[in-house]
């Protein structure tokens, strides 16, 4: 058996295999917790390292499915199928790059029940790299919404004081969309006769079918991504959630509604996605500039953040719907990006949050005197976030507008509000907190980064810039895979974009 | 007449149903024989006995109509005992460690359920009214008297007593029904009535018949709004009693339901497809919203397994083989989560006694990590969350119903699921994210057990049992087609 041919398999069900182990782990009490945080750790490095190891043996140049595994399964309707494109497996290396700093930020700030912790984290690493990985419409639902229950259980167990209703608005929120979805997959099986991804791809199906299909996929999607208006869940789930449930929130789950909008609503139903592309071009525009403005007025740092997530999230959903290369291209690019910084800075709040207990705005201030680089990390992650040239939030929103601007000149007008807006409430949280007198008496004796931390950030840090000069490494994995996804587009609906109208 | 029996060995494919018979017999007369109190011995041979007879089913199937056309065993027959089977032998083997206490400690307890087993068998193998009356009743008659077992219970006598009145009145419906199909067609044998309804016209008689026929199988798989009895009952009757109740006998009526209606109904598909889709609808929302206020485990998992009922009958609705196997793969997948669920309510033991409140599972997680998650694991596969095998028994049912065309039962279908999320995260609310109040009692070894083969076979689903199980469904459903 050749390692290279089953690595999907392997680097999703390596962290199960991982919880198995935790599972076994034996007796209670500090040391055990220290070894199974030790455990948890290696095996997330070590699954990044074999994402890295698959990342370096992907063929830019192949824009179709790689590391193809297909097997029977259940029945007639289900397969195993896995395989990864351009698209997804910067997904894969995301989730999995992520998750070593999940379980470094929780080392300290979980203290009970940290067995559960780790082993309900390790099977959610499982659960959000086959949403990526599968090539199994049925199998992609199943990672899709299993990811449900980790995610109830981190908020629920290991979350702030309004934990409960947090998450039970998630969880119905995601399920109640769901449930639609599946309803339009199984019609999609009656339809083209299979759930292998590829087939369906290749498949055709009519207008008036698409229609339907297409609903059914947003009321899914838009939930998870949030769209506005439905991302009432995710600010409350943002805010109770411990840092590593947010960070793994934002930074990946949000994903998998952008990532089934452009791998399926985008790709399958195309003739639907054009119809509706004025109706995604509004709620985007009213996603980045509500959302904004709601950011403004909130008290509370996570909250803050959560909200500028959903207007990020409509950079994205427009720039997919536009439905041309530099609006893919930079879809897929906002997302990676999105979750390194929003990522990043949910672990900034985690670290202010651990010394302190509280995320009210109010109770900082000054901290830069006694926390000099924690305030720089802060600073390049909010400026990441406002989309300041030379960070990575800048390659994606410019590229979404380009790729807007070219099919709706009114959509990018709009959008280009909430470049201003994201500077605005980015600036005066970074002001409030980090500049200013240091007055507090209880933020006098606060400590600077400690080594676990300059670990997590320092990484998040260098990336960020190193994306924003050079954007390559994404860019051109991306590029053939969207490429073919796009001209797909085009053919099924009909328009020539206009940049392949001028090519030769 | 009787010509068909010319031997010994061509009654081979009844030779299960015969062995649970004999085997019933043998135990009722040692018990009566053996003074000494020696009812978890009786019980073990029951199990044995069972086992035993799921060996031939599985591994010896004779195949083959006999009796006059009276009995069936074919692929789906075999199917539907196995559950049949399994669901009886791992209530029995529930009702061991707590069998005192629950006075189930009588060789009777042991030898109604064989006796209500074998009804059961008889009710899937049924190929004519007569029989499938003839199962229907011995199965009844024998959980009548498991209900109200327990006979200084004020609970139990008045559970076995609302049982029977109603059981009785089903019957009577039932068989008012197959006397009118009998008077409108001049057929008992199940598929002779189809070949006489494809010959003459869609008589009202017949309608009418099988409109009666369909409300008495509705009350003994207890579908919305034939489904009364069945909270009073799961409450009242012993723990062990109601995980019996609630696990194999839903399997045989289902099983009857399946059969009646695919075999001799196939050619007015449309007129009781009506039926089975209205109360497959009411059951759902109904079990969905009912549950919500629901204090008491036991009430709890009543309308949960009317909900279930439901959800099962979204795959019968759409008539077609996809849908036949969908039912066979979720009564399996249910009788299992079932018999995992009873296995942790008879698990939890407190000061006071049994729990029976789910406030009382406040903070389960801390206290029992193991039979907490086992919980949590059932209900989250009674949700229908994948990876879980509650998922896939969804699937399959769905799968048939959009296949039908059947959207609007499809869509109901799955919001009632999600209203139905509400309960079952209800509990686990309860046992992860509030505090412990109680202190509970040791956990039997045979319900860790039970509980352990069920948790594993819900999770590993998809890669254990997955892919032969659906193969083995879709081989019974073949045979119905």
């Amino acid at each position: 058996m050749n390692l290279a041919d089953h690595i999907l398999t392997i680097v999703t069900f390596l962290p199960t295999v991982g919880a198995l182990l935790l599972l076994l782990v034996p007796g209670r009490g500090a040391s055990t917790d220290n070894l199974v945080r030790s455990i948890a750790l290696i095996v997330t490095l070590v699954n990044f390292a074999l994402t890295l190891w698959l990342w370096a043996m992907f063929d830019n140049s192949n824009p179709g499915f790689q590391f193809v595994e297909n097997y029977p399964w259940i029945g007639e309707s289900i397969g195993y199928r896995m395989g990864v494109d351009g698209i997804s497996i910067l997904f894969v290396v995301l989730s999995a790059f992520l998750l070593p700093f999940c379980v470094l930020s929780s080392w300290n700030s979980i203290t009970y029940r940290v067995r559960e912790y780790m082993i309900v984290f390790l099977i959610l690493e499982t659960l959000i790299i086959g949403v990526f990985a599968t090539l199994d419409l049925a199998m992609f639902y199943v990672f899709f919404e299993g990811s449900l229950i980790p995610m109830f259980l981190i908020i629920g167990i290991w979350g702030g004081a309004r934990r409960i209703q947090a998450s039970y608005k998630f969880f119905f929120y995601t399920f109640v969309g769901s449930v639609l979805m599946l309803l339009a997959i199984m019609a999609m099986y009656w339809q083209a006769g299979t759930l292998d991804i590829q087939r369906l791809l290749a498949f055709e199906f009519s207008p008036e079918i698409q229609t339907w299909l297409w609903l059914a996929f947003f009321a899914s999607f838009a939930v998870k991504m949030p769209m506005w208006p439905f991302h009432r869940w995710l600010p409350e789930a943002h805010v109770e959630a411990p840092t590593a449930g947010s960070v793994i929130l934002a930074a990946v789950l949000l994903k998998l509604g952008g990532y089934g909008f452009i791998r399926f609503s985008l790709a399958m139903f195309p003739d639907a996605s054009l119809q509706f592309q004025s109706f995604v071009f509004v709620l985007s525009i009213a996603a980045i500039i509500v959302t904004s403005l709601i950011a403004f007025v909130q008290t509370d740092i996570k909250k803050l953040i959560a909200y500028s997530s959903v207007a990020h999230m409509g950079f994205v959903t427009m720039g997919i719907f536009a439905g041309n290369e530099l609006g893919v291209q930079g879809a897929v690019f906002q997302m990676i990006s999105h979750g390194i910084v929003s990522g990043a800075l949910f672990l900034c709040v985690g670290v202010v949050y651990d010394r302190m207990h509280t995320r009210e705005i109010e109770a900082y201030g000054g901290l830069v005197e006694r926390m000099p680089r924690y305030a720089f990390a802060f600073m390049v992650f909010t400026m990441a976030n406002v989309g300041l040239p030379g960070t990575s939030g800048f390659v994606g929103e410019f590229l979404t507008m380009l790729g807007t601007f070219q099919v709706s000149t009114w959509a990018a007008f709009g959008a280009a509000f909430g470049v201003i807006f994201s500077a605005c409430y980015g600036l005066w949280l970074y002001r409030k907190v980090i500049f200013g007198a240091l007055t507090k008496d209880s933020l006098k004796g606060i400590l600077d980064l400690d080594r676990r931390e300059m670990v997590v950030l320092v990484p998040l840090i260098l990336l960020t810039i190193l994306f924003g000069f050079y954007p390559a490494p994404i860019l051109d994995v991306t590029a053939g895979s969207v490429e073919l996804l796009v001209n797909n587009f085009a053919a099924a609906t009909g328009n020539v974009p206009a940049v392949a109208a001028m090519a030769p | 007449m009787n010509s068909d029996i010319t031997s010994f060995a061509s009654l081979a494919p009844a030779f299960p149903e015969m062995l649970v018979a004999a085997g019933a017999i043998v135990l009722l007369l040692f018990g009566i024989f053996t003074k000494k109190e020696r009812a978890n011995g009786v019980a073990m041979a029951a199990v044995v006995l069972l086992v035993a007879t799921a060996g031939i089913v599985i591994f010896h199937p004779a195949q083959g109509v006999i009796f006059n056309g009276g009995f069936i065993a074919d692929e789906f027959a075999r199917f539907m005992k196995v559950l049949v089977i399994g669901g009886a032998a791992f209530a029995l083997i529930l009702s061991l460690p707590s069998s005192r206490q629950h006075q189930l400690d009588k060789f009777e307890y042991s030898v109604l359920v064989l006796l209500a087993t074998l009804g059961m068998m008889m009710m899937v193998s049924a190929n004519d009214l007569m029989s499938l009356y003839l199962g229907l009743e011995l199965q009844s008659l024998a959980a009548y008297v498991l209900a109200a077992m327990k006979r200084d219970s004020a609970r139990a006598t008045e559970a076995g007593l609302k049982y029977f009145v109603l059981g009785a009145l089903s019957s009577g419906m039932l068989l008012y029904g197959a006397s009118l199909i009998y008077g409108f067609t001049g057929h008992t044998q199940l598929d002779l009535i189809v070949d006489q309804i494809v010959m003459g016209e869609r008589s009202i008689g017949l309608i009418f018949g099988m409109v009666f026929l369909l409300a008495g199988i509705a009350f003994k798989i207890s579908a919305v709004p034939f489904h009364m009895w069945t909270p009073d009952v799961y409450e009242g009757a012993p723990t062990p009693v109601t995980a019996f109740l609630a696990s194999a006998p839903k399997v045989a009526a289902m099983a009857l339901l399946v059969r009646v209606v695919t075999v001799s109904f196939a050619p007015i598909t449309s007129d009781w497809q009506q039926i089975v889709i209205f109360l497959s609808i009411a059951s759902m929302v109904l079990a969905a919203f009912a549950a919500i206020g629901q204090k008491s485990l036991k009430r709890l998992v009543a309308y949960s397994s009317i909900g279930h009922v439901g959800f099962a009958l979204v795959g019968l609705s759409s008539g077609t083989a996809v849908g036949v196997e969908g039912v066979a793969i979720y009564m399996a997948i249910y009788v299992t989560m079932t018999i995992g669920l009873f296995a942790c309510i008879l698990a939890l033991r407190t000061q006071n006694g049994a729990v029976e409140d789910i406030a009382e599972l406040a903070g389960l997680a801390q206290r029992r990590p193991f039979v907490a998650a086992m919980i949590a694991v059932l209900m989250f596969s009674l949700i229908g969350l994948p990876p879980l095998a509650g998922f896939f028994a969804k699937w399959h049912v769905f799968l048939a119903a959009i296949e039908a065309r059947l959207f609007v039962l499809a869509v109901i279908g799955v919001l009632a699921s999600a209203i139905s999320a509400f309960y079952y995260l209800r509990i686990v609310k309860t046992m992860y994210f509030d505090e412990p109040v109680l202190e509970y009692a040791a956990v039997p070894r045979e319900l860790t057990a039970v509980m352990g083969v069920t948790g594993f076979l819900v999770i590993t689903y998809f890669v254990t049992v997955g892919g032969p199980l659906a193969a083995a469904a879709r081989v019974a459903s073949g045979s119905l087609f």
